[in-house]
């Protein structure tokens, strides 16, 4: 086996930013906003760079998707531990339509051209919460898959996954190679320290065109229309018990 | 001004009386009984044959004796309610959680608490309680925590609370104008959605209010890049004890006409007027800010890379805090925060704040290559996502909170000369040995300001001796400042003179009676309690 693991990163907003929708509908504000790796990624780079801590594991390959500016989310894998990355250049129109379909066709692509022996994603993206992107790459490579996984223990050439599921946790076992996709509770991602920081700086990500890959970035999907949340009411107070009582009438709760 | 403690026999009997455990009937509760930094009262309170009191410490603790205001009377509350309708506020479990501190350690027995909505509500109401020889009160967001901002005795509470509108904001000066009770935390968010920040940042944002902030001249985590609150607050209104509004609310940057009377307010705590308005220049909000968590082997590495940060990061460093490793502790252990790097004895937060975030990660980088390769820091971490700033900063910003679940905790801030600082709280931990449950130091090593704090299993009087005048001594004894930002309140006001002089004492004392000759504004307060015998 190759020993070699390939982890997706996404380049979202920050989960701590306030997200705001454009004026037009047509989608919410990126331009000036703060961006960072995807939680979910965070926790799929901390368990592969973790298994190859490990030893199980030879090398860690963070794979992005997107704009010049996800170059920034590949060295925050590096600066955590991966060893080197692969930008797939996706920019303008072909990027603000890219989805799980056209993402996990150029992952299964680059799998094969890597000899990729897992997969490791972050379970879902905060920004679509699409939770697909996993499966359509183990699909598309007829690869076993772990997704939702609290826990990943490697047993030979089979992996062993927790699972968390509705009813509480699932076991299972599959062979390798095969996609895992990390949930929450896996790991708690480490902070690149300064050491590693500096070591990212040297090294190196590959610049490659979906093109080069064969893959077709059509989308099928159209996004008609991008609305906020309706906004909550302000409650109201009264000064007496009857008052909420006679309130409560009138709205006609009680 | 009036004399209470003119003999020493009348002085003894008012604190054998204090001494007492049941206070008579018609007292409400004396605050001391909850005020456990006085815990040394009871016990060390022997007066001997000579008529003098054998501890200084317990006397300077010591409850002050209520001053002969007059009392609330039912002509009062109606005059209150009709000039406040619906915000005169007298049911007990209302008037409760303002007459008590936020850490819990103080309160009082007010039965009236007055919500005014506007400057002139304020100046009725002191105009009022001045011809009445009511004592007042002002209280902000309640988050002091030298006792300054409950009342002692009976005192009016008047909250700002109400007092919460922006009354202007100038884009292009960055020029804000807004009455006293906006929550600091609110302002920030206001201004954030106007390209502009606060220049002022602490950790009791969420609940401060701005004319409280004032009034205690916060410091904060930004004053090292914005300076305090004398240079940035621009204009007050303020009503003056006898309901005189002096309308100083200018919105200018420069103004050399006459003597600057806003800065005798800022920092007053509510004795000199009560703030009802306050303009403020804020800075622009930056556009790239990098938060970096360092370690270093020695306090002498942490001074030598805040040089070394002034020099390579310069103007863009916007915070430069410190904590030790039994912060990180207390930090792992209660709150379950884990350490973002490894285990180090010290601990530095800087912070970057700019205008280019390329410009920026440049001299970060060039300043964290300088500080690793030369051994000055042995482990660190860079944060340039907002929530990972925020998760790096909470490690500063929750030792407080960490402390309250050590056990009692004795809270001491001192200002001292920056290479002094750490040898306070070793000099501390080897004069306490085993009687502290723990003994750490964290804060502004920026502003050469140390936070220092004890904690042990209960309030523990002894320990209390053990730990005061100690720690005023030491402070004094390198001209430091006994209290760095959090003021003197009602536990300070008497260790005033280790940090000045006699003379300067006497003046603010003039000053006092000047601006509140009754001497109704939050009295018991700020200054030393022998003013009042001279």
């Amino acid at each position: 086996m190759s020993g070699r693991v390939l982890v997706g990163v996404k380049r979202v907003i920050d989960y701590a930013v306030k997200i705001r929708v454009k004026p037009d509908n047509s989608g919410v504000v990126t331009d000036g906003v703060k961006h960072s790796m995807n939680p979910f990624c965070e926790i799929a780079v901390e368990e592969a760079v973790k298994l190859k801590e490990k030893k199980l594991i030879k090398e860690v390959v963070a794979v992005s998707c997107g704009p010049q500016q996800s170059q920034e989310t590949i060295r925050t894998a590096l600066a955590m531990g991966a060893d080197r990355g692969i930008h797939v250049e996706v920019s303008g129109k072909d990027y603000e339509t890219l989805g799980p379909l056209q993402v996990s066709k150029i992952l299964a692509a680059l799998a094969k051209k890597e000899d990729a022996q897992l997969i490791i994603l972050g379970k879902q993206a905060i920004d679509d919460d699409c939770n697909q992107t996993g499966q359509m790459t183990a699909a598309l490579l007829d690869w076993p898959q772990g997704t939702f996984a609290s826990e990943v223990s490697m047993d030979g050439a089979q992996v062993k996954v927790v699972r968390e599921i509705d009813g509480g946790l699932e076991t299972i076992k599959i062979n390798t190679p095969a996609v895992l996709t990390a949930d929450l509770r896996l790991n708690t991602p480490r902070y690149a320290t300064l050491p590693n920081i500096m070591k990212a700086k040297k090294k190196k990500i590959a610049n490659v065109k979906p093109a080069d890959l064969g893959v077709d970035l059509t989308s099928r999907l159209e996004v008609l229309r991008v609305d906020e949340p309706p906004q909550r009411q302000a409650g109201m107070k009264v000064e007496t018990v009857e008052d909420l009582v006679e309130k409560l009438r009138d709205t006609g709760m009680v | 001004m009036l004399r209470v403690f003119q003999s020493p026999p009348r002085l003894r009997t008012a604190l054998r009386h204090l001494s007492r455990a049941r206070p008579p009937a018609a007292d409400p509760q004396p605050w001391f009984l909850t005020n456990p930094q006085s815990g040394a009262l009871s016990r060390q309170l022997h007066v001997g044959a000579d008529g003098s009191r054998s501890s200084p410490a317990a006397a300077a603790a010591a409850a002050p004796q209520r001053l002969p205001f007059s009392r609330v009377t039912v002509e009062d509350l109606a005059f209150f309610r009709r000039t406040l309708p619906g915000r005169t506020i007298t049911d007990p479990d209302l008037v409760q959680s303002s007459n008590e501190d936020w850490l819990k350690s103080v309160r009082g027995s007010s039965e009236v608490l007055l919500r005014p909505q506007t400057t002139q509500e304020v100046s009725q109401i002191l105009s009022y309680c001045n011809s009445r020889n009511l004592a007042v009160n002002p209280q902000g967001g309640n988050t002091g925590l030298v006792g300054g901002s409950v009342p002692v005795h009976d005192e009016i509470i008047l909250s700002t609370s109400l007092m919460n509108n922006i009354l202007s904001f100038d884009n292009i000066s960055g020029i804000l104008t807004c009455q006293a009770g906006c929550v600091l935390e609110n302002l920030t968010l206001y201004l954030e959605e106007r390209e502009h920040i606060m220049p002022l940042d602490l950790g009791a944002k969420g609940s401060c209010q701005v004319g409280g902030n004032v009034a205690t001249n916060a410091g904060g985590l930004r004053l090292l890049r914005y300076g305090s609150l004398h240079g940035t607050v621009l204009g007050l209104e303020v009503v003056l004890a006898d309901g005189q509004v002096l309308d100083c609310l200018s919105t200018l940057r420069k103004d050399n006409t006459g003597y600057d009377l806003k800065q005798l307010f800022i920092g007053s705590e509510g004795t000199l007027g009560v703030i009802t308005a306050v303009s403020i220049l804020c800075p622009r909000k930056p556009k790239s800010v990098n938060v970096v968590f360092l370690g270093c082997k020695t306090f002498d590495q942490l001074l030598k890379t805040f040089q070394l940060c002034k020099g390579m990061l310069g103007e863009i460093l916007s915070a430069f805090e410190f904590l030790d490793s039994e912060c990180m502790r207390l930090l792992n252990t209660h709150l379950k925060l884990p350490n973002p790097i490894s285990d180090c004895p010290f601990y530095i937060v800087i912070e970057t704040s700019g205008s280019d975030s390329n410009h920026d990660s440049q001299k970060l980088h060039n300043f964290l290559e300088e500080a690793m390769t030369s051994l000055l820091v042995t482990d660190g971490t860079v944060a340039t996502e907002v929530s990972k700033v925020k998760a790096l900063w909470s490690m500063r910003e929750r030792v407080t909170e960490a402390l309250t679940h050590d056990g009692f905790t004795y809270k001491y801030d001192v200002s001292l000369p920056v290479e002094r600082i750490y040898q306070l709280v070793t000099d501390m931990r080897r004069h306490l040995g085993k009687r502290a449950r723990s003994v750490v130091g964290y804060g502004h090593v920026g502003d050469g300001n140390l936070h220092l704090n004890i904690t042990s299993a209960a309030k523990d009087p002894a320990l209390l001796a053990s730990i005061e005048p100690f720690v005023y001594e030491w402070t004094a004894r390198f001209h430091g400042s006994i209290s760095a930002e959090h003021g003197l309140g009602l536990k300070k006001r008497n260790y005033i003179y280790y940090s000045k002089s006699r003379p300067a004492v006497a003046l603010m004392g003039n000053i006092k009676t000047l601006l509140d000759p009754k001497g109704i504004l939050n009295p018991y307060k700020t200054l030393p309690d022998d003013l009042r015998r001279t």
